[in-house]
């Protein structure tokens, strides 16, 4: 550990590509570690409000991490889960203004799902396993990748219920006119059957490669 | 919002839109815990305990921050009232029951993440509820929240002894029993309504 090291030597230190790419793929926040879930599943009904959140949510981590991780030798162990949160819910009022004022219509159909990235696991799992015992650098590359890693998936589900709810991706309509659209996927079993088919795609692809 | 009765308002948060199978939140314990009915219980009542004194809470700290003017502090004030219930509901469970506590684990201090609990307060903030309509809509949140712990806690157990293919196991398998429990739950859509 560099707890005696100062602040800048700290940053300096040469961070892996490692923390960058484990949170893409091999511990891919929703399909492996399966945290997160409420939002994956509420707002991802259009491929639009999902990219939205997936922006928020990895911009609320990023700044969370950035900041728990350069407080992590003054926050005193009994409150440091008490002080993650207050920084997290900070920079979530700070996004939910943003949101608003960039798009009423977005700020409309995310709801109080921009708030509630607050008790989001995934960032306050984020803060406490990873940004509170790790250099700034490192904390940064493991928020970004851990935010597109949450971004994809939110992604993945959005895109596949909008086609097949709405017959369009980001309003654009790919299907015929006669097309009959899927309405339970746009409903919120189709969230739980989406992401059930996702997480058996992962699990069979992991079986496969375990086996040969 | 005077021309929502009371059971209509305690009807809707249990049953019309659940807040587990119909706005998703508190999915993580749903998924964690509702492997054994006991546990399901206790830990919906845990909840269900916690619910009802941050909406209070809740309901009194938006009126102090509307007469000081600064909505800006509402999501950091309800995190932290919630936070310190959960606080006060551990320090209860583990003095009462420790084998309780042990079995919910790391759960317990989870619930202070539990979307549920403050997407209650933050609902009920919205609707712009008074203070008797706010606590009958966290009881019913609450109720809502046990129901569908309960109802898939039975379902799992039930599955325990079933022959399913091996990648289907766990996390896909309980998604898969929730979607169809959320499209039972539709049914109740027109429930309540003249």
């Amino acid at each position: 550990m560099s707890e005696k090291k100062g602040f800048w030597a700290s940053l300096a230190e040469q961070p892996s590509t490692d923390e960058f790419i484990k949170g893409l793929w091999k511990d891919n926040p929703v399909f492996v570690q399966v945290l997160g879930m409420c939002p994956v599943l509420a707002v991802t009904n259009t491929a639009e409000n999902a990219l939205a959140m997936g922006l928020a949510t990895a911009f609320v981590l990023l700044m969370s991490n950035v900041l728990v991780s350069s407080l992590r030798n003054f926050i005193p162990k009994q409150v440091r889960i008490a002080s993650y949160i207050l920084i997290i819910a900070t920079f979530v009022t700070m996004t939910d203004y943003a949101i608003a004022a960039i798009s009423v219509e977005l700020h409309k159909s995310l709801g109080a799902f921009i708030s509630l990235i607050v008790v989001n696991c995934l960032i306050l799992s984020r803060a406490e396993a990873f940004a509170s015992k790790n250099t700034i650098g490192k904390s940064i590359l493991d928020a970004l990748g851990m935010g597109i890693g949450f971004t994809f998936a939110l992604l993945c589900l959005g895109a596949v219920r909008e086609l097949l709810g709405n017959g369009s991706i980001f309003n654009v309509a790919l299907f015929p006119d006669t097309f009959q659209e899927w309405i339970v996927m746009i409903l919120p079993a189709g969230g739980f059957f989406t992401l059930a088919i996702w997480l058996l795609l992962f699990n069979y692809m992991k079986e496969r490669r375990s086996a040969a | 919002m005077k021309d929502e009765t009371l059971w209509y308002i305690f009807l809707n948060a249990s049953l019309i839109n659940n807040f587990v199978l119909a706005y998703f939140l508190g999915i993580c314990p749903f998924l964690g815990v509702s492997g054994k009915m006991e546990t399901a219980t206790k830990m919906g009542g845990a909840v269900t305990f916690v619910m009802i004194i941050s909406s209070m809470c809740a309901f009194g700290i938006h009126a102090l921050l509307v007469a000081i003017n600064a909505p800006f502090l509402q999501l950091i004030s309800y995190i932290v009232v919630i936070a310190s219930t959960v606080q006060l509901v551990e320090m209860f469970i583990k003095k009462m029951s420790p084998a309780l506590f042990r079995a919910l684990g790391i759960f317990l201090p989870l619930i202070t993440t539990n979307c549920a609990i403050l997407g209650v307060a933050l609902f009920q903030t919205n609707k712009g509820y008074g203070f008797l309509e706010s606590f009958v809509y966290a009881l019913g949140a609450g109720a809502g929240f046990t129901l569908a712990l309960v109802l898939i806690a039975g379902l799992r157990e039930q599955l325990e002894f079933a022959e399913v293919p091996k990648v289907v196991k766990g996390t896909a398998l309980t998604l898969l029993i929730a979607g169809i429990l959320s499209l039972t739950f539709m049914g109740f859509a027109g429930l309540g309504t003249q």
